[in-house]
């Protein structure tokens, strides 16, 4: 230490600590919403708050909060992607075709859709990230080709998986019995898990938020960009692929017509958890709870019987005033 | 064996309409400081985009230790051993700045990130380079001069032979200087060589052997600093001579009171900031890096809140909300980080030039004349020397410095009665200062009122009719052009009144020691009880 150095006034460090708490409490805030709106509804109808409703909330979760998996990372990188909805009733379809049609056990079946979701992912990722493409421009392409490939190979007809019991298990069983929660939303859990993991532990999470916080100076770190990009987008697949196959399951069939719409409540989880459309930041616990607020807003005003069109309003207003509670905390530390 | 660590034969590159290089060449010695100058524009920071890979030369080869070199991306460069610091920052805001370090070289225990190691070893490196950095603080809160400590120091962590600086102390104030020079001379060995380039001709003396001098994207000529002297390398830069012993001009009292700002605070930093600005004035504000100078200026255009103090403009008081509204009212505020606040990159530069003066000066009817924004610009553009093939080139495209011309030009245009300029020639090659300094004297003869806020004590010294210094908040004390020196401006911002009690009761404050002080303190001086 043998130079002069600053003032030292902008470099002092403020306690490690105190960022860290501050960080908590950024989720805190976002969990704190979480109850106030469980607990509102739960004043407001005694329905509500019950064991069975609960467990239901979480049930309807699992489609949206599996899609915003995904998203969160292709989010957090700056991107965006649109074609998850469609994608998932495409995956679905082609889950319908491997097993009903083509006769494939669960066990081979279930892992092919899986892929076939991150097909679809690795060819957004190839258009995004390869021939440049503007990621809305790319993914808005891919939800009109997935829409209509559903459309195409069910010839517009649901598929049934009447005949294979074990794959409805996948969304309606029960694997621990005394507690009746449906293994859809154990996978929900164990998918989160793996996200969180992803996204905070390993490189392909460090180079999701560089990419999104300054893409050129990451190039210039000499990391190939362009991979982890194509990797970040065919992962977002993947997820796509498994809620094919869960809402599938739970459905009992696969329906090519749906999934348009998805995608928007997936962005709209992802946002409300706290990440930013910008990149760069986010997190997969601030994406469960954007979810679960939606789910619960949703089963609520349902219990409350709020018309459908009501809830859409009321959801919109909630998204608002998520971000800009986000934004002013932001401005403020 | 040649003694020869790289070297740069016949490059030529062209951009649309730009030759940025034509048949460039220069040598590095193993061992040794180069220093690259040239005026803004002449080619500087393309030469080591190519290096780096990042674009390729239209002609030309590379030598790196004698053996031919083609970079491929800056990954290639990287292993190659060539790391860099280019002019625009590249960090990741959201990352920490252990994080940003060692971004592409994380350490991993299998599958998983170590983040304990990856601290344990920036932790290492910034105690090793003696920089005063939180490794742990996300880089996007930092300073200006904090980040480029990041980039310096995430670029001596690879193992480099060619370390390559882009004007690295564009941002920094003397004293960081100093560090950054003691860390280059601990860089150099008999295997390794730096290229050094910065429009500050007062360093290279300090710190390079030899000076390579390019115009034009052309090789001038190469000295050794040690023959050398200032004046020469300024012919050999801008094809002609310059005079630099000028004073301010037109300094007299009694001026009518522009500006009045009393007592203004903010939560985090300003303390009782009062002063007051005069028609036709050049108030210098001098001080440390930190000292709160821009704070000052963001405070009064309502960029930052204020938490006390009154300003008065033209005798009346004002509330100035945002800087929309400063701007309405007459001051424009010039901010030290233009890449950021200052440009749209992606319009061209007459567009960037009438930007905030568009409703008052470019409409007709409501419509954009563009025409009349053209004509400006390429008026502008003349007087200030902005490199720049047509006034319709997208700034995205200009070099630094030429980038720079263009946020002042926008704010000449807009013809404020009061002008904040924050830092104006950072970055700007010696010629080009001289211009600016001419037209903001000129601005001044003409009735504008001028704060200037510069951490070159001697651009300071030249231009102020008065001075304002501060230290930790506050200002220490105003100097009149006459009462101005070195030694008497960096005494009144060196003064430690939280800290010291005889700084203290030299500005009249309460003693720091004593409690009751203690809620007029700085946030930032946490003192053990
Ligand atoms: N991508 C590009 N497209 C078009 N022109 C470019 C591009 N990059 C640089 N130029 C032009 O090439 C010339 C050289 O630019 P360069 O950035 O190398 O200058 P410099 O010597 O680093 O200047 P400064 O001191 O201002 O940083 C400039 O005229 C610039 O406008
Ligand atoms: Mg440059």
């Amino acid at each position: 230490m043998a130079f002069p150095l600053t003032d030292g006034t902008e470099t002092a460090a403020r306690p490690n600590w105190l960022t860290a708490a501050k960080n908590r409490l950024q989720q805190l805030l976002a969990f704190a919403s979480l109850i106030v709106i469980f607990t509102f509804f739960a004043l407001a109808n005694s329905a509500f708050p019950t064991y069975s409703n609960v467990i239901n909330i979480l049930f309807s979760t699992v489609v949206i909060g599996t899609l915003a998996l995904g998203t969160t990372f292709v989010i957090i990188t700056g991107g965006i992607d649109l074609s998850i909805g469609t994608g998932m009733a495409l995956c679905a379809v082609m889950s319908g075709v491997f097993i009903v049609d083509a006769g494939l056990p669960v066990a081979l079946g279930v892992p092919a859709a899986v892929l076939f979701g991150g097909l679809i992912g690795l060819v957004n990722g190839v258009n995004v990230a390869v021939l440049k493409l503007p990621p809305f421009i790319a993914t808005l392409a891919m939800m009109l080709v997935a829409q209509g490939l559903a459309l195409v190979i069910s010839k517009s007809t649901p598929i049934y998986f009447s005949d294979h019991p074990g794959y409805t298990k996948i969304s309606t069983g029960e694997l621990i019995p005394a507690l009746n929660i449906p293994n859809a939303v154990v996978v929900l859990l164990a998918a989160a898990v793996l996200a969180g993991f992803l996204l905070s532990r390993t490189l392909l999470g460090r180079y999701t938020y560089s990419i999104g916080s300054n893409e050129a100076a990451t190039a210039l770190s000499g990391i190939n960009v362009r991979r982890w990009k194509v990797v970040v987008y065919t992962l977002a697949g993947l997820f796509t692929g498994l809620a094919g196959v869960l809402i599938s399951a739970r459905l009992g069939s696969a329906q090519p017509a749906t999934g348009m719409g998805y995608e928007l409540q997936a962005i709209a989880a992802v946002v409300i958890g706290g990440t930013s459309l910008a990149g760069g930041k986010g997190s997969i616990i601030g994406t469960m709870i954007g979810a679960l607020i939606i789910s619960v807003l949703n089963n609520g005003l349902q219990i409350m019987s709020i018309p459908q069109e009501w809830q859409n309003v009321i959801l919109g207003l909630v998204i608002l005033v998520a971000v800009y509670a986000d934004m002013v905390r932001k401005k403020e530390t | 064996m040649s003694n020869h660590l790289l070297e740069v034969a016949g490059v030529h590159k062209a951009f649309p309409g730009v030759r940025a290089l034509s048949d460039m060449h220069l040598t590095l010695r193993a061992g040794e400081v180069l220093a690259l100058v040239g005026e803004n524009g002449a080619g500087k920071s393309t030469l080591m985009k190519l290096l780096s890979g990042g674009y390729r030369p239209d002609a030309g080869s590379f030598r790196l230790n004698g053996e031919p070199f083609v970079p491929q991306n800056p990954r290639h460069a990287l292993h190659a051993g060539i790391s860099i610091i280019h002019q625009e920052f590249n960090l990741m805001p959201h990352l920490t700045v252990a994080q940003n370090i060692f971004i592409g070289r994380e350490p991993r225990r299998g599958p998983l990130l170590s983040e304990r190691e990856l601290n344990r070893r920036a932790a290492d490196l910034v105690a090793r380079l003696g920089l005063p950095l939180d490794i742990r603080a996300v880089v996007g809160g930092l300073t200006v001069a904090s980040q480029q400590m990041v980039e310096i120091a995430k670029a001596l962590s690879y193992d480099a032979r060619v370390f390559i600086m882009d004007e690295p102390t564009a941002a920094l104030n003397d004293a960081e200087v100093a560090t950054l020079h003691g860390l280059i001379r601990r860089f150099v060995r008999p295997d390794t060589g730096v290229i050094y380039i910065s429009h500050r001709l007062d360093e290279l003396k300090a710190i390079s052997d030899r000076i390579t001098v390019i115009r034009d994207g052309r090789y001038v000529d190469t000295l050794a600093t040690a023959a050398t002297t200032t004046r020469e390398i300024i012919t050999l830069m801008v094809g002609r001579a310059l005079t630099s012993d000028a004073r301010p001009v037109d300094v007299r009292p009694g001026r009518e009171v522009v500006l009045d700002v009393r007592g203004l605070s903010t939560g985090p930093l300003l303390r009782d900031v009062s002063f007051t600005l005069g028609k036709g004035e050049i108030l210098g504000f001098a001080g440390l890096m930190g000292a709160g100078r821009t704070e000052v200026a963001r405070a009064i255009v309502g960029a930052d809140r204020t938490t006390g103090g009154t300003i008065r403009l033209h005798g009346r008081p004002v509330r100035i909300h945002n800087p929309a509204e400063a701007a309405r009212l007459g001051i424009g505020y010039l901010s030290e980080d233009r890449k950021h606040l200052g440009l749209l990159l992606e319009h061209d530069v007459s567009d960037n030039v009438a930007l905030s003066s568009l409703r008052e000066r470019f409409t007709r009817w409501g419509l954009v004349d563009r025409p009349a924004t053209r004509r400006t610009a390429t008026d502008l553009v003349r007087r200030l020397a902005v490199r720049t093939p047509s006034v319709r080139q997208p700034t995205k495209y200009l070099s630094g410095g030429n980038q720079q011309k263009v946020v002042i030009a926008k704010w000449l245009v807009k013809d404020c009665d009061v002008l904040i300029v924050d830092e104006p020639t950072r970055g700007i090659d010696v010629g080009a200062k001289e211009e600016i300094y001419a037209l903001l004297n000129d601005l001044a003869r003409q009735g504008k009122s001028i704060i200037m806020i510069s951490s070159e004590l001697p651009e300071v010294l030249r231009m102020s009719h008065r001075i304002a210094v501060m230290t930790e908040g506050r200002v220490s004390g105003i100097l009149a052009a006459g009462d101005a020196s070195q030694e008497s401006v960096m005494h009144l911002a060196t003064l430690r009144p939280n800290e010291n009690p005889a700084d203290a009761a030299e500005l009249g404050l309460p003693d720091p020691r004593r409690p009751d002080a203690a809620p007029d303190r700085g946030p930032t001086e946490p003192k053990a009880v």
